[in-house]
């Protein structure tokens, strides 16, 4: 890939002087800890310099979360036929329900469950233990909801402290129930962040879901899976109409929007499609070894890369299939086109600051371009090495890459490098627009969406449009 | 297993869906919601951790911290800012599998001083998740144990509160927090004969800015010098100019230090201040009163006629005129709330201010639903609704959840519902309003900035819902009876 083009005004000398003053202001040990993973971009390294997956350092306010998160809030929780039960104390459920917008299909509480379950710990089970109550609590979730088609247990950090056996409890339970019953060992305290619970879900779905269905029709030459897609804002409902216009059969998503007993079959479909690498990297590679599934890494945000990607997915297929996607192609472009020109006056030249989680920070890139607007920074609050590999060559050389950010940091980095918006989480949402800095949400979409696919990309812009271009902003500065 | 032995996807009938579907409107199936004894489904409360933030966010330059895993830190600092639309600054020691095992010491050393030195706040309020309290850690020895090796200043106030979340709710982390803070900057402040001439009003968890600033607004009508404890008004409702301030309020330090000496305490929470109250009364000058929020005309009238007797003022002709025009707006709107019936879920205190107001407008509460509280909140609800025929025919729910009220709504239906956004399911199933009062709200716009204590509280409430009737009458009437006034 040709190295992006310079952005005018960024340099890695100045970029390297930017992290150097900002990370003086921290305590030695901390600075210390810090400073690996916040770097100038050079577009060719290989391996990008930035260093991941470390703990947070303390008392710097990051803006992680934890492993319950990445498992119920990411994994599990787009599951629409299951109950997830958050097992333990009752917040980490309550914050969790409803607020990731993973949109499902079905009747609430009859045939999907956007529903807080939860065993509301007490002290008596911290001292006695839990899993006689779980047992009980599964029985009763089964009776109240019998439409559900498997239940998971999501564990709380009590629970792992307390030396619960939640697995001898799901094994009895699946038995009993004739469903899957699938314990998931999350607690919060594990890992350093949502990342290990992504990890230890993809586990839980090894070691207890897939392979323990099949699918009632012939396998088919076009079966895929469609990976790592959680149908934020209805992403999946923009994404997988693409897929199937080109031909191919999108027999299970994982996770948004589907059903457990579908991903218990994927290991029947030819190709795995990933969108967020990052949290289901890891199932893709057991389907590969063990039932020799190839997958392919794709990116649908904006026309450009929409365009690439469906050429790259069409490469693994026949002819049919080839000629379909350029089909889809060419039926799009146009749309995609008026958007732009739509949109591309009002933004070009325009810069933007990212932090974000999964596969953002890079994957939004080309959406962004696509509209005439250039990254300056980017990061991730839980990317691994390889993220940030797939992602160097994204930015544009002496672009700020900036690794579990903190909100001290973040704040100077935007300061200096005055973007025109900042896309990242709710935690900063307000901060920078207090600072009159107009922002998105981009991990909600900021109650919009969906914003994969052609379809997504009318939205981005337009969402993109107003937040940038919106009146209120000029109102910011009070005339006396 | 054997490739024969792998079972296929299977999908639901439509009769089958249809039948459950029907099935989970029944009695029969009330019976056996309410027959749950482990599984908890939409609960209406939070965590005690949540609580003791918003009291932490709650003083002038103080940083909330937790001490604990990172992900509840998070967790609470989301929930703020999606309610208020505001920021909501905290940090935390992010304790992890290690910690587990030795303990959370290193963690909150660390911690504090990176925080001390990055966000310079003039106090570090400390929280606990369930990991340091399953495995004990002694926050006493460890904070001083923090400043003896110079982690932080000595003179750094550093309160905290065991707030583990398997015990109580958001309003017992609240509880705890607030005393533990008032018990740390009073220490020693006493000062036998002095008084400041203030009253200390403590709020209690309230994420309705609009009824702080109501407060504040009798309190200066009144000429009553006062100290608010905590102070999230302008911490959670801060204007945008163009400056991003980390600490844009809170009660003052020094104020706060100094309430012991005040010449009147007044929480108006019962519920969420009990430990708070009892250090006051043990500890405090002057006059010590608990008395409900005042929601509804009556509970106003007796908030003011308090401060009126306390601080030997008269009640002015301005806030005379505020209940006169609450008075009318009630009188006017009556017949849209008249008999209504209406399922009320929250926090105690909170229900105890609706059920008032409700009582007050000739509107039925009907089934009233605290998904925490004990059995001396039921006997006070059952007490405040035997005060009025309206209030007659209503049950009390205590430790029952959004899925049993629910059940309730489906057999034995009613208008409308009074609570939080967590109601939308069971007001959508039911197909009925939900009218937005509690915390939190994140779904809707402005509501935490208008107030529903007070008078203009009174005509706020009667403004949302008698309006949303008659939006419903307009909506849904067939043409013959749709008309120009209502």
């Amino acid at each position: 890939m040709a190295e992006r083009k310079p952005i005018e005004g960024v340099t890695i000398e100045k970029t390297e002087k930017l992290i150097e003053e900002t990370l003086a202001c921290m305590p030695e040990k901390a600075a210390k800890k810090r400073r690996p993973h916040v770097g100038a971009n050079e577009p060719s390294a290989s391996p990008c310099a930035v260093k991941s997956n470390r703990k947070i350092v303390p008392g710097v306010m990051s803006q992680r979360g934890c492993a319950y998160a990445g498992a119920k809030g990411v994994v599990w929780g787009p599951i629409r036929d299951m109950v997830h039960v958050s097992h333990g104390p009752i917040g980490c459920g309550v914050y969790s329900w409803g607020t990731r917008r993973n949109l499902m299909q079905g009747i609430p509480g009859v045939t999907s469950f956007p529903l807080d379950f939860t065993s509301d710990f007490q002290e008596r089970d911290i001292v006695y233990g839990g899993d006689i109550k779980l047992e009980k609590l599964l029985r009763e979730a089964d009776e109240l909801f019998p439409l559900n088609k498997g239940l998971s247990v999501l564990s709380e950090c009590p629970v792992g402290l307390i030396g619960d056996d939640i697995n001898a409890v799901t094994k009895k339970m699946e038995k009993e129930l004739g469903k899957l019953v699938v314990p998931c060992n999350c607690e919060g305290f594990r890992g350093v962040s949502q990342s290990l619970g992504h990890h230890i879900s993809n586990d839980s779905i090894r070691d207890f879901v897939i392979g323990k269905r099949e699918f009632e029709e012939e396998v088919g030459p076009y079966d895929i899976a469609l990976i790592g897609d959680y149908n934020i804002g209805g992403d999946v409902w923009a994404a997988k109409p693409i897929l199937e216009e080109m031909g191919l059969n999108v027999k299970s998503i994982w996770t948004g929007d589907c059903e457990i007993e579908k991903i218990a079959a994927t290991y029947q479909v030819k190709l795995n499609v990933i969108h967020c690498y990052r949290s289901m990297n890891y199932m893709c590679k057991v389907m590969e070894e063990k039932w020799g599934i190839p997958w392919i890494e794709y990116n649908f945000f904006g026309p450009t890369k929409i365009a690439e990607s469906i050429r790259a997915i069409a490469e693994r297929f026949d002819d049919t299939i080839k000629e379909k996607a350029e089909q889809v192609i060419a039926k799009y472009t146009p749309m995609a086109e008026e958007v732009i020109a739509q949109y591309k006056p009002r933004l070009d030249g325009k810069t933007a600051m990212l932090f974000v989680g999964g596969l953002r920070p890079r994957h939004t890139v080309g959406a962004y371009e696509d509209l005439g607007i250039q990254v300056t920074g980017t990061g991730y609050e839980f990317a691994h090495q390889d993220d940030y590999d797939r992602t160097a060559p994204e930015m544009a050389k002496g672009t700020i890459i900036y690794d579990d950010v903190s909100e001290f940091e973040l704040e100077r980095y935007v300061e200096e490098m005055k973007p025109d918006l900042v896309g990242s989480g709710i935690k900063e949402k307000y901060v920078f627009q207090k600072a009159g800095i107009p922002f998105r949400q981009m991990h909600s979409w900021d109650y919009s969406g969906p914003y994969h696919g052609y379809e997504g990309f009318k939205i981005f812009a337009r969402d993109i449009d107003m937040a940038i271009n919106s009146p209120t902003w000029k109102l910011v500065k009070s005339p006396f | 297993m054997t490739e024969s032995a792998v079972k296929k996807v299977t999908e639901h009938s439509p009769e089958e869906i249809e039948r459950v579907k029907e099935w989970i409107n029944t009695e029969e199936y009330k019976e056996k919601n309410f027959a749950r004894e482990a599984l908890v489904v939409n609960p209406a409360h939070a965590c005690q951790p949540l609580g003791a933030q918003m009291v932490a966010s709650g003083f002038e330059g103080t940083l909330p911290f937790v001490h604990g895993s990172q992900g509840c830190a998070s967790y609470f600092r989301s929930t703020f800012t999606r309610h208020f639309r505001e920021p909501s600054a905290a940090t935390c020691d992010a304790m992890t599998e290690d910690g587990a095992v030795f303990g959370g010491q290193n963690n909150l050393f660390e911690g504090l001083e990176n925080a001390y030195t990055l966000y310079k706040p003039k106090m570090l309020a400390v929280y606990t998740t369930c990991m340091p309290e399953v495995i004990g850690d002694d926050l006493t020895a460890f904070i001083k144990n923090a400043k003896t090796a110079g982690h932080v200043p000595e003179e750094l106030p550093i309160p905290y509160a065991n707030t583990p979340s398997f015990n109580g709710t958001h309003i017992h982390g609240f509880d705890a927090m607030l005393k533990s803070i008032l018990e740390y900057l009073t220490k020693d402040r006493k000062v036998e004969e002095k008084c400041t001439g203030k009253l200390n009003l403590i709020p209690g968890f309230d994420g309705n800015i609009g009824n702080l600033r109501e407060y504040q607004h009798y309190l200066e009508l009144m000429d009553i010098p006062y100290v608010m404890m905590p102070d999230i008004s302008e911490v959670f409702d801060s204007g945008c100019d163009g400056n991003y301030k980390l600490y844009p309020g809170g009660t003052p330090l020094e104020e706060a230090a100094e309430s012991i000496n005040g010449k009147a305490t007044i929480a108006l929470q019962k519920y969420s201040t009990v430990q708070t109250m009892r250090l006051v009364n043990s500890e405090f000058s002057g006059v010590h009163e608990v008395m409900p929020m005042p929601m509804g005309i009556e509970k106003t009238d007796a908030f003011l006629m308090k401060l009126s007797e306390l601080f030997d003022k008269p009640i002015p002709e301005a806030l005379k005129k505020e209940r006169a025009r609450a008075v009318d707006a009630m009188t006017d709107a009556q017949q849209y709330l008249h008999g209504k019936k209406l399922a009320v879920f929250g926090d105690p205190d909170y229900l105890l201010g609706i059920v008032s107001f409700l009582l007050e407008m000739g509107a039925h509460p009907y089934h009233v639903v605290c998904s925490r509280a004990t059995k001396k909140f039921k006997k006070e609800m059952d007490a405040l609704l035997e005060t009025s025929e309206y209030g007659k025919n209503c049950s009390v729910y205590v430790n029952k959840d959004l899925w049993h009220m629910r059940s309730l709504l489906m057999t034995d239906p009613v208008d409308g519902i009074i609570g939080d956004t967590h109601g939308k399911w069971a007001a959508r199933d039911a197909g009925i309003p939900l009218f937005r009062i509690g915390f939190p709200i994140i779904d809707r716009v402005n509501l935490h900035r208008s107030p529903v204590v007070g008078y203009q509280g009174v005509i706020n409430m009667i403004s949302m819902i008698a309006n949303k009737f008659l939006d419903i009458k307009d909506e849904t009437c067939e043409d013959q009876w749709f008309e120009m006034m209502r």
